[in-house]
């Protein structure tokens, strides 16, 4: 547990002494959140939605900046690499395991804050959250994003030579699995086969879980979306880990 | 007892053989030097002694343990400092050796108080709560020392120590390699291809090329061998100046280069006349002549006919040359 502390307090450590990384990570979630939000407010109506389109895609900001962040925290192991640092945790007496596990706490713990941070601003923006309990259930979907999606990113990482497929990865994998998330529409209103794509993408669940938590209402039953979600955190540290293991530099 | 056997290790990647056979033992509390021109195999016998990289065959044990069955002790008993740059940037100095504590899980009034003593011993102490980003090439190489000493490991590993360092810094770090070894009498194993770092600081030192160990002793005694000085003549009559002299009795080992010719023998001071006669006498022009000492450049020359510094400027050295000359 030690070994997963360290690499977590030196994630959360850099995390933190990055103001620009910070502040520019909320550009994009900001940005949708007033343009979408204030934009489509008037004119777009979803039935039973109390709070407005704005409310709608509040827990879709979210849950973009979280899976941003940690998509991102977990490609960041190729800087490692690439910057020798990842030598240095490796050659030690230390399970592989344990690194991973402590890139992937330290990554979600981040990409946590970073959710938290646009749910703050939207406070600002009108949103009104149903109850302290609901509150917690969100939190606890934004940690389960966080660390699937940080597993993944390490999973990523540990195929990749440089940052070079970055852009690739970030235009044909990241964005698909946000635009296909039901973080910006309602699932229902969708064409049959495009629903069976958003109920394959493991971000829907996550979504719809923060909307149930910050609303008190979704389309899919919470209890499924947590048990996907889980299902799908599992998964992706089970590949990340093995995945990262094999890495060789 | 010995620090590091090593036993016909070999590696291959795909059809490209690094490393080749390689066998060798060295004693606890020596500094062992591998050197050689880039490419030679070095760092690549480094990463499998330190299990960064597994064998294709043969074997090794480092402080007794076997360094392909017993990886964690192996890891435990050796500190490192790479080729290239292992620090986090990111991180101050005192967090960057903290990080280091924690993952070797030194428990924590040992560690504060190690840190602060290696720091001191470097010199960095000043400047610990400085970010890494903001440190010369000369303290990143003195800190990553540091941290390599703190579990207070039985051998160190230098690849390269004094790589891309001004003469100044290098020859500082010379001076902290050679305390470190005199007083707490650490085992060090170095790569390098400068022939001044090996000869000042190592006790044996073993010449490496083309994956193969080629020469293995004491600096002394490689230079001995070649003989206790060398003449060097540069002339367009190479082979005939060779046929003319090859059979003078004083003369240990002589051998025709690309524009040069060298002698090995003792006392050349005394020989060198009778040389240059023999020559004039045959009508042979000498362009330039010249006596030192024998270096393990020398040495280098000697066992593969080759000089470690063309190597050096080979490649991208090389294109960077051709591309200023055409402008």
């Amino acid at each position: 547990m030690d070994i997963v502390y360290t690499l977590w307090l030196r994630n959360v450590k850099r995390y933190i002494r990055s103001k620009s990384r910070m502040i520019g990570s909320l550009g994009m979630p900001v940005f949708l959140l007033l343009v979408l939000g204030f934009g489509l407010n008037s004119v777009v109506a979803i039935p039973g939605m109390e709070q407005g389109y704005i409310g709608f895609i509040i827990p879709g900001i979210i849950s973009m900046s979280v899976l941003f962040t940690s998509v991102f925290a977990g490609i960041q192991v190729i800087w490692d690499k690439q910057f020798g640092f990842l030598k240095e945790t490796l050659v030690a007496p230390v399970s592989r395991l344990e690194i991973m596990l402590g890139q992937t706490f330290g990554g979600a713990t981040t990409a946590v804050i970073q959710g938290l941070i646009i749910f703050v601003l939207s406070l600002f923006m009108g949103l009104e959250v149903s109850s302290i309990p609901g509150f917690l259930i969100a939190i606890i979907f934004m940690i389960l994003i966080g660390l699937s999606f940080t597993a993944f990113g390490i999973a990523i990482a540990s195929r990749m030579e440089d940052m070079h497929g970055f852009q690739l990865i970030m235009n044909f994998v990241i964005f698909p699995i946000f635009g296909l998330s039901g973080a910006l529409f309602p699932i229902e209103s969708l064409p049959g086969w495009v629903r069976y794509l958003t109920l394959l993408d493991p971000l829907t669940y996550g979504v719809e879980g923060i909307r149930y938590g910050l609303l008190g209402s979704s389309q899919i039953d919470p209890a499924i979306s947590f048990a996907v979600l889980s299902g799908f955190t599992v998964l992706m540290v089970a590949v990340g880990s093995y995945l990262f293991r094999k890495i060789s530099i | 007892m010995s620090a590091i056997t090593v036993e016909n290790l070999t590696k291959k990647f795909g059809d490209f053989t690094a490393v080749k056979n390689l066998s060798f033992i060295i004693k606890s509390g020596e500094v062992f030097g591998l050197l050689g021109p880039n490419g030679a195999g070095k760092t690549t016998t480094m990463s499998m002694l330190s299990t960064m990289l597994k064998p294709s065959s043969g074997k090794a044990a480092v402080n007794g343990f076997d360094i392909i069955t017993n990886e964690d002790d192996v890891r435990k008993s050796i500190g490192i400092v790479f080729q290239d740059q292992s620090l986090d940037e990111e991180l101050t100095a005192y967090e960057n050796m903290d990080f280091h504590g924690r993952l070797y899980r030194i428990p924590k009034s040992t560690r504060q108080k190690k840190i602060m003593e290696l720091l001191k011993l470097v010199e960095l102490e000043g400047k610990k709560d400085n970010l890494v980003k903001t440190y010369s090439g000369g303290m990143r190489r003195r800190l990553e020392i540091a941290r390599g000493l703190l579990h207070e490991p039985k051998i160190l590993f230098l690849d390269e120590p004094t790589l891309g360092l001004d003469p100044q810094t290098r020859n500082h770090l010379w001076d902290y390699i050679e305390r470190l070894n005199r007083e707490k009498g650490i085992t060090i194993i170095l790569t390098t291809h400068y022939m001044e770092e090996a000869d000042k600081l190592c006790n044996r030192i073993a010449i490496i090329d083309k994956g193969r160990i080629i020469a293995l002793d004491t600096s002394e005694k490689l230079k001995n061998d070649i003989g206790g000085d060398v003449i060097t003549i540069v002339s367009s009559e190479r082979d005939k100046l060779y046929s003319v002299i090859q059979y003078l009795p004083e003369i240990k080992n002589i051998e025709v280069h690309d524009s040069f010719l060298t002698i090995g023998l003792e006392n050349a001071e005394k020989h060198v006349a009778q040389i240059v006669n023999m020559a004039s006498e045959t009508g042979i022009p000498i362009d330039s002549i010249s006596i030192h000492k024998p270096t393990l450049e020398d040495v280098f020359l000697h066992f593969t006919g080759r000089i470690i510094r063309e190597e050096e400027a080979s490649g991208k050295e090389q294109m960077r040359l051709m591309h200023r000359v055409r402008k």
